[in-house]
């Protein structure tokens, strides 16, 4: 058995696994201090199915508590950014492009020493020791409790950051150090913004993460603990608490995974119907299709991979206008007021919960308050809806195949029993708690990511060698070895480098080696 | 337009990455070096091309090298300064305006950095009105103006000037002094008169940009097509619209060339559309016939957004539209064919001009 856990901003849910069979499903509130909500879950879990905690092997838990406190400017430790980089890019200092706003919430102060590589490995400089103790005894004065490290071409070699970490941890011991390599890729800006927002979660990290193994082993589990990743895998306890940010993206993905689960398939459309917005998102071999354009963070620039999601302004609380032949849905919404601003709550605006109502697919509040809707009207409301919604799917679907469409969210009443073009749209149990089994499925990852120099004739041999190290890395994470496979890979030639330099990219993922608690 | 302020980088942005034609570099790095460069120094005066004194002393300024190792190893304000610095010295002329060599990508906002730091105008003109990847390939060499005398400067302080007997050696000899730089250096060139940028420049391309970036932010608030607002600005057409099914690339010789094939959606929905490139887009097959090739302008954009779509970043599953646009008259001349046609590209096709 095994348990997943969905910490959002409101709802904390969790679910009780056998395989993939949901033996139990509980939604209760997120609290402030996120463990008595997950005390309260896991309480709840054990009325709805009783278990025995030692016949858990494996908690899995997703959130996205640590987003939230980089959007909302809170809880973030006092960072420093030190970059060796000179004497290259003194005109772009750390956090140049960051608005002011999270400037001043990180306390945010950067240096910038000699150091570096070129992309083929030389150095731009010597790594200028004196200079990185002089900073470190300055971050040391101004009270600062979590430095981030980034050295140009650090993801061809990371020895510069490695050092620099020493002298910094040697001068400043008990301070957090997080270094760009283990956390992004090339592109010196975005890489340095995601390092130093992973630098400023460390502190939160530390103590969410330790508060999350307490309520677990407070119930009793002895099991390992994860937590799940942006790209659908999954960390253990100690990676979460060097890299919070890695858990970023996290909530669309557990959701579109979970989804998928539910219903069976692997490769699908998923729509979550929400209360103001459909978003569409693709599943490829069960990992979601990732967003191909640099992802803004709250104003910040980074290039953490998302997931590809396309967002139409249709949900439950739609406002509906207009007469038969030209009614419109959207994409202005009542949001949270529908339960006194929509007719069937007694309101006085027509949305598109009041259409599902008055049609007969869904029973909320009263249908007597929409029974005089004209079914010319009723029947054109949703014939928008389901065109819309076919055609946000037709847009994000990449093959001539056809792609199965698998309906999640409150709204999903709204969506017909097939779309044009798509066929047959699946609506599994259990969808409301769809992130929870997203955590709990998830897998253990490994992945690679760099520029290679590619000599004629050796193509080959260089791209074996990128999937083995991913594969390599999967098990080493913690994957059974059987299971390993790589689920997505790229090579793109970089322009105008010679010696056919190419970005290999590879990512392998397996099932998480499960070990047997109870026979320990 | 008459000058440029901190406001109106962004725009100038957006529309050097649609004249890029799918190269030219990401104009974001460019756009944060000017932004920095202006906050420090004030704006920019734009100099229009027929108000350019005619003993006007002209270079244009530009960045060498792979896009993707100026966004790793940051290029700064004064590296820009000191490759024009570097080449007026040499010629011991006074320096009074600086140019673009190319008004796609990246290289539309790095002459901004330095016409900010040293104080001088930037000519409201470029040598292409679009983006190529080599430096022989812009109109003054029809005039018969030398690339050469021409500078390099990288961010160690090392500064070449060299000498070459023609634009083609001139290309050959920075390209190496480049990658030894490490690929990324600043370049000034094509040190010319007034007389001469007036008579062989492709005027008001600065403005264009400008232009093209406000009519797609101006169309996406006001939620009509961006793609429309560009394709009739440039009087060009929309090719195609589609899904992107496929991207192969290889390198050869430091370049990117590959293919991209898209599936027609909307409109073109059936119709498949290859894109073939070498940085920037050469030719646009529909149904295997060819309908655009160079020297006019291929572009990808965001089929949403109105965004341009570099051929780097370009990936399977995209949306996006593919749109023509025709290039200066004079590259459709024979010199300027041999110069950037699609022969010299490696293409048996006489050039095509979007004709339905």
């Amino acid at each position: 058995m095994r348990i997943g856990i969905d910490v959002g901003g409101t709802n904390t849910d969790a679910v009780l696994l056998d395989g993939r069979e949901v033996l139990a499903a509980v939604k209760t509130s997120t609290t402030a201090d996120v463990t008595s909500g997950i005390v309260s879950a896991l309480e709840q879990l054990q009325r709805q199915r009783a278990f025995d905690p030692a016949d858990v092997r494996a908690v899995m838990i997703g959130t996205t508590h640590f987003i939230n406190a980089l959007v909302e400017a809170r809880r973030l430790a006092p960072t420093a950014a030190l970059r060796l980089s000179l004497p290259a890019g003194a005109s772009l200092p750390p956090m140049v492009d960051w608005p002011q706003r999270l400037v001043d919430a990180v306390s945010g102060r950067s240096y910038l020493v000699h150091g570096g590589h070129e992309f083929d490995g030389r150095h731009i400089a010597e790594l200028d020791e004196a200079e990185v103790r002089k900073a470190a005894e300055d971050m040391g004065q101004a009270g600062v409790r979590s430095v981030a490290i980034t050295s140009v071409f650090s993801p061809v070699n990371a020895e510069f950051e490695a050092r620099a970490a020493e002298i910094v941890e040697a001068e400043l011991p008990g301070v957090e150090i997080s270094l760009s390599h283990e956390i992004g890729r090339i592109g010196l800006l975005e890489r340095e913004n995601a390092t130093i927002i992973n630098a400023a979660l460390r502190e939160l990290a530390a103590h969410i993460v330790d508060g999350l193994a307490a309520s677990v082993s407070g119930a009793g589990i002895t099991a390992p603990l994860y937590l799940s990743q942006n790209d659908g895998t999954l960390m253990d306890v100690d990676f979460a608490r060097r890299y919070p940010v890695a858990t970023f993206a996290s909530g669309p993905t557990n959701s579109m995974r979970g989804a998928a689960v539910l219903s069976g398939l692997d490769t699908c459309a998923v729509v979550d119907v929400g209360g103001t917005t459909s978003d569409v998102g693709v599943l490829r071999h069960g990992f979601p299709r990732e967003a191909t354009t640099d992802v803004t963070v709250s104003g910040i620039r980074t290039n953490f991979r998302m997931p590809d999601v396309l967002s139409i302004g249709i949900g439950g609380g739609s406002r509906v206008r207009g007469e038969a032949g030209s009614v419109t849905v959207g994409p202005d919404s009542v949001g949270y007021e529908l339960t006194t601003k929509a007719l069937v709550f007694g309101g006085d605006t027509l949305t598109a919960t009041d259409i599902a109502v008055a049609a007969g697919r869904a029973e909320i509040g009263d249908p007597g308050l929409v029974a005089h809707l004209d079914k010319g009207l009723v029947e054109a409301a949703l014939r928008r809806i389901a065109g819309d919604v076919a055609d946000a799917v037709e847009r994000m679907r990449t093959s001539a195949e056809p792609l199965p469409v698998v309906a999640v969210g409150g709204g999903s009443m709204l969506l017909p029993d097939e779309l044009a073009g798509a066929g047959a749209v699946h609506r599994p149990a259990h969808y409301a708690v769809a992130n929870a089994i997203g955590a709990a499925i998830a897998q253990i990852g490994g992945e690679v990511d760099r520029v290679y120099a590619v000599e004629p004739g050796r193509r080959d041999t260089v791209v074996d060698a990128a999937k083995q190290e991913a594969v390599d890395r999967a098990v080493a994470a913690g994957a059974s070895p059987s299971s390993v496979r790589i689920v997505d890979f790229d090579e793109v030639p970089i322009p105008y480098l010679p010696g056919n330099a190419t970005r290999i990219r590879a990512k392998a993922v397996g099932e998480l080696q499960l070990t047997d608690v109870k026979g320990r | 337009m008459r000058e440029i302020s901190l406001t109106d980088l962004d725009d100038l942005a957006c529309g050097a990455a649609v004249l890029g034609t799918g190269g030219g570099g990401d104009p974001h790095i460019g756009r944060l070096l000017a932004a920095s460069a202006v906050r420090e120094y004030g704006p920019v005066t734009l100099c229009p091309l027929d108000e350019l004194p005619r003993d006007a002393a002209v270079l244009q300024v530009a960045m060498m090298g792979a896009p993707t190792v100026m966004v790793e190893k940051l290029p700064s304000i004064d590296q820009v300064s000191k490759a024009a610095q570097a080449l007026s010295g040499y010629l011991s002329s006074g320096l009074t305006h600086i140019a673009c060599a190319e008004a796609g990508g990246v290289n539309s906002l790095i002459p901004v950095v330095a016409a900010a730091q040293l104080g001088l105008p930037l000519v409201d003109a470029d040598g292409m009105g679009r983006a190529f990847p080599e430096i022989q390939m812009v109109l003054p060499t029809l005039y018969g103006v030398r690339a050469t005398p021409m500078s390099i400067a990288d961010e160690k302080g090392n500064r070449v000037v060299l000498d070459a007997v023609d634009n083609h050696w001139a290309e050959r000899l920075a390209r190496s002094a480049t990658i030894d730089m490490g690929c990324s250096a600043m370049i000034a060139s094509y040190a010319m008169t007034g007389d001469q940028a007036r008579e062989s420049l492709v005027p008001g391309s600065l403005s264009l940009c400008a232009e093209l970036g406000e009519l797609v932010r101006r169309a996406r608030a006001a939620h009509t097509d961006p793609v429309d607002a560009v394709v009739t600005r440039l009087g060009g057409r929309r090719l195609f619209t589609g899904k992107v099914t496929d991207v192969e690339r290889r390198t050869t010789t430091g370049f990117a060339r590959g293919t991209a094939t898209l599936s027609g959606m909307d409109e073109d929905a059936g119709g498949e559309l290859v894109l073939r490139f070498q940085n920037e887009y050469l030719v646009a097959e529909i149904d295997g016939e060819a309908r655009a090739t160079v020297p006019d302008l291929i572009c990808t954009l965001d089929r949403e957004s109105g965004e341009a779509v570099t051929t780097e970043a370009l990936r399977f599953g995209q949306r996006v539209s593919v749109i023509y646009a025709p290039a200066d008259p004079r590259w459709h001349t024979e010199e300027g064919l041999a110069l950037a046609g699609p022969r010299y590209f490696g293409y048996d096709l006489d050039p095509v001009g979007a004709a339905r």
